[in-house]
């Protein structure tokens, strides 16, 4: 593709290579291009990955025999406070964020987001939300009490956080650290909506958008109803704390249960949030490694569209035991029930969409099978939770870990990683090493079914969540220990995929603009894509417009 | 992994598909369903799946022409709608019988009533009709379907939420502070039940641990009997426990526990009337014993750390004569 004048002139002004490095740092720091602030969202969310693994890794090692002393209860309520609001928080949805800041304008053919300074603005709040958590290691109870990080759990059930129960400042780190990155998501998903509603290119009618852009679109939206009452909430909790209000400070006639409320209806849809754009990754990869066009697509929007109404009223599913009465809790049970409707409607439509292809087992097809299957389970088990009496029995147990890892780590993480080796050529111009993508496939997936398809069985033997330690006799110790090796598999696995990153962005094979013969317009583009995305703002006339170049004898626009 | 599961499913005294009481057994009655049409559905479409994957994978003999482009068919669509609605509306009106049949039944006349409150980190057990106070140790009647005796608890918390876990006779339910919770457990065998807190309650929630006797009716009569008792007042020959008791009753122990007849009338701490009576310590962890009972007041923390217990900087003397007196409280 041809470029203009202008723009060759706009480039060469924002072509760093040669400078000195000041300069490029200076570049990226102030960057509003969508493209550099993905990819600084997605190296800061690696990170924090690294982190929250290695605070994993340590649990496990803890609990990896009954009765062990490797670290203090304290420690140890600090090391999955941290872990869990760290995932969800500075890893999962930057990572997500990163991912579609880079892909959705290349993918509606605009050339960059709607608010490029905003984009900045969220980005640079969210980083420094994540910088604050950490500091609370230093700073949470002044200089002399270092490592008073936050132990009242990611979910910061009320009362435990009321004054009275959580002195010192560590809750109040993780109460601002949440509530900045709050505003940093809402950020972000305003841009991301107006981007998809008001910058698609000619001819990309919402009919025709690819399913990627879809996704991100009801996964913004969810992110406006769902992280708003959680900022809400930590302005009320920082008013009991510091103000006397007595939201949920239960000593005054505060009530726990509202924050429960508050709380979920933030946490449920988060789920949604974090795993919409892991099936759009998926719908973006399966129909190119199979060669054929997604199977579905108005029953894929409407699955996802629906998924995300019904996702705002399950939230309740997580109170099963906090005595809601039976009206309530069958209303929560049948909400929960059906949004396994849609989600079978995904399932099924990927395996249609397989089905008759001509299937490429190269590395983000790899994943993405691991993908389908074990978000298969996930989903199995979550009918399993949705069942509430079933569920009085196994809420707060390990059986409730190992099936949100399924989705968190089998569904998305997986996704995720199919995601990067898809894409990775796109953003670099060089291909990942397939050698070490398969190592990095193998150790991550036997340490993945290692460690959560071993946690199941705990939590059937009665085994709660959040405890530190435990005494032998209860069965749970051989099965604890096997789930201490596969996490060590699956940090191997992490590893592999961190170096051949790197290795891969001086080593790499050349990729060239299409390296996977797909369909969609980022593959138009250079690889790296020029600043601007696209020379000539580009126009389509069906959902697949390199297939349309490609096969000029049988257009898609004829099946639409 | 089945073998290793086998085994810890043997072994294990928590295990949820060993269910001893009613609501267990209809919880456990539901799973066997959901677990049966789950593990059909995962058959079905994992077998799929795979049947696709080895099927329609590519050939290196195959021609470079792409597969034929299949759009959707409203027909199958519409299938993989309709028939997953169906499973969700049985699945669901199962699930609705056995809530209202554990949530919505009424007590009979003959339940028994308990009282628990949680408390960072331990449990407190009032039984309202004999005015029966303990703590960590519950102790309930077994029933029998003939004449069911059902112990109908009724929860709260006075601190931050906990909740009540004994797997075989119940699923959980939290004890939420200024919020009542009622459950109900009966157990169908004599036996000592275990659990433990399931809501994360701070520091030591790991170590606040269940124990549920189950004792035939003329047992627990009893055991309701005996603790009904005042707490002894009198060591003729024993020496120790008689300074010892001088010696609890003059420092701050008395602030928050109680032992009946005395002045001791402390609530924040467990209830010591008959603590000898108990077979263990601290809500679970550490067997009665002197030894045990010794250090446990010398430093709790060093048995439990994050424990609310404060250390009584007691000198050695004077530990030997507590836990002379404490020993003494059957």
């Amino acid at each position: 593709m041809t470029t203009t004048p202008v723009l060759e002139a706009i480039d060469e002004t924002l072509e760093t290579q040669g400078r000195p490095p000041l300069n490029v740092i200076y570049e990226w720091l102030t960057t509003v291009d969508h493209k550099k602030i993905g990819l600084m969202y997605i190296v800061y969310a690696l990170i924090f990955l690294v982190i929250a693994g290695f605070e994993a890794i340590l649990m496990r090692i803890q609990l990896a025999i009954p009765n062990n002393h490797f670290v203090s209860p304290q420690v140890f309520n600090q090391l999955f406070t941290m872990h869990g609001t760290t995932m969800v928080f500075f890893m999962g949805m930057p990572i997500l964020f990163g991912m579609g800041n880079y892909l959705v304008p290349l993918m509606i053919g605009a050339r960059d987001m709607a608010f490029p300074r905003l984009n900045a603005f969220s980005f640079w709040i969210s980083a420094f939300a994540g910088l604050l958590l950490y500091f609370s290691y230093i700073g949470g109870s002044g200089l002399y009490a270092a490592g008073s990080a936050p132990d009242v759990g990611w979910f910061a059930y009320a009362p435990l956080t009321s004054k009275v129960f959580s002195p010192g400042h560590s809750t109040d780190y993780w109460t601002l650290a949440v509530f900045l990155s709050g505003v940093g998501s809402i950020g972000t998903a305003l841009n991301i909506v107006t981007t998809i509603l008001c910058m698609r290119c000619k001819g990309m009618k919402m009919s025709r958008m690819p399913l990627l852009p879809w996704l991100y679109l009801v996964m913004s939206g969810l992110v406006f109803v769902a992280v708003s009452p959680l900022t809400a909430a930590q302005i009320m909790l920082t008013l009991d704390r510091y103000l006397g209000a007595h939201f949920f400070d239960t000593q005054a006639g505060g009530s726990a249960i509202l924050w429960m409320h508050f709380f979920w209806i933030f946490g449920h849809p988060e789920v949604y949030v974090l795993v919409l754009p892991a099936f759009a990754f998926a719908n973006e990869i399966i129909p190119v490694f199979s060669r054929k066009a997604m199977f579905g697509y108005p029953a894929m929007v409407a699955a996802s569209v629906s998924i995300g109404f019904i996702s705002l009223s399950v939230w309740a599913h997580h109170m099963f035991t906090a005595g809601l009465g039976p009206a309530g809790n069958t209303f929560f049970v049948f909400a929960t029930m059906v949004i396994s409707v849609p989600t079978g409607i995904k399932i099924f439509n990927w395996l249609a969409t397989i089905w008759g292809g001509k299937i490429i087992f190269a590395v983000p097809m790899m994943f993405m099978i691991a993908f389908l299957f074990q978000f298969l389970i996930a989903g199995l088990t979550g009918i399993m939770l949705s069942a509430a009496p079933f569920n009085w029995q196994l809420s707060a147990s390990y059986f409730v870990v190992a099936h949100f890892h399924y989705v968190l780590v089998g569904a998305i993480v997986f996704s995720l990683f199919s995601a990067f080796y898809f894409w990775y050529p796109k953003v670099t111009g060089r291909m990942m090493s397939e050698t070490l993508g398969k190592w990095h496939f193998w150790l991550f997936l036997i340490g993945f079914h290692l460690t959560f398809d071993f946690m199941h069985v705990p939590g059937i033997l009665g085994m709660p969540r959040r405890i530190y330690t435990y005494e032998a006799g209860r069965g749970w110790d051989t099965l604890n220990f096997i789930v201490g090796v596969g996490a060590i598999f699956q940090a191997a696995g992490t590893l592999v995929l961190v170096y051949n990153m790197i290795h891969s962005y001086y080593k790499g094979k050349e990729a060239g603009h299409d390296p996977w013969d797909a369909w969609t317009l980022e593959w138009s583009v250079p690889s790296p894509p020029p600043s601007y995305n696209f020379a000539i703002e580009p126009t389509v006339s069906s959902r697949r417009p390199l297939w349309d170049i490609k096969h000029p004898e049988d257009p898609d626009a004829d099946y639409e | 992994m089945s073998l290793i599961a086998g085994t810890a499913f043997a072994q294990s005294p928590t295990n949820i598909f060993d269910p001893a009481g009613t609501p267990a057994r209809s919880a456990f009655g539901l799973s066997m369903l959901v677990l049966s049409i789950t593990l059909a559905i995962f058959l079905i479409v994992a077998g799929l799946l795979l049947y696709a994957l080895i099927r329609f994978r590519h050939r290196s003999t195959d021609s470079n022409r792409e597969p034929a482009q299949i759009y959707g068919s409203n027909q199958i669509e519409l299938s993989w709608t309709v028939i997953p609605i169906l499973i969700v509306v049985t699945l669901f009106l199962t699930t609705t019988r056995v809530i209202l049949g554990t949530e919505a039944i009424p007590k009979p006349a003959s339940a028994m009533d308990v009282t628990i409150i949680g408390h960072q980190f331990w449990w407190e057990y009032r039984y309202p009709k004999s005015g029966v106070v303990t703590a960590n140790e519950l102790h309930v009647p077994i029933s029998d379907p003939a004449s069911p005796t059902p112990t109908y608890l009724t929860m709260s918390s006075a601190d931050v939420s906990h909740s009540f876990w004994v797997p075989r006779l119940a699923g959980k339910m939290d004890l939420i502070p200024n919020r009542v919770n009622t459950m109900w457990i009966d157990p169908e065998a004599t036996g000592l039940y275990l659990g433990q807190c399931a809501q994360y309650c701070g520091t030591q929630h790991a170590k606040m641990l269940l124990r549920v006797y189950a004792q035939s009716p003329q047992d627990f009569a009893a055991w309701i009997e005996q603790q009904n008792k005042p707490a002894q007042q009198e060591f003729p020959g024993n020496a120790a426990a008689t300074e010892g008791q001088a010696v609890f009753m003059k420092n701050a122990c008395i602030n928050c526990h109680t032992v009946k007849g005395t002045v001791a009338t402390g609530r924040f701490g467990p209830d010591l009337t008959h603590l000898a009576s108990r077979d263990t310590i601290a809500s679970g962890p550490i067997q009665n014993t002197p030894e045990n009972l010794r250090k446990w007041v010398e430093d709790p923390n060093t048995m439990k750390p994050g424990s609310l217990m404060p250390a009584m900087h007691l000198n050695d003397h004077d530990l030997d004569v507590i836990t002379a007196y404490l020993s003494q409280l059957h």
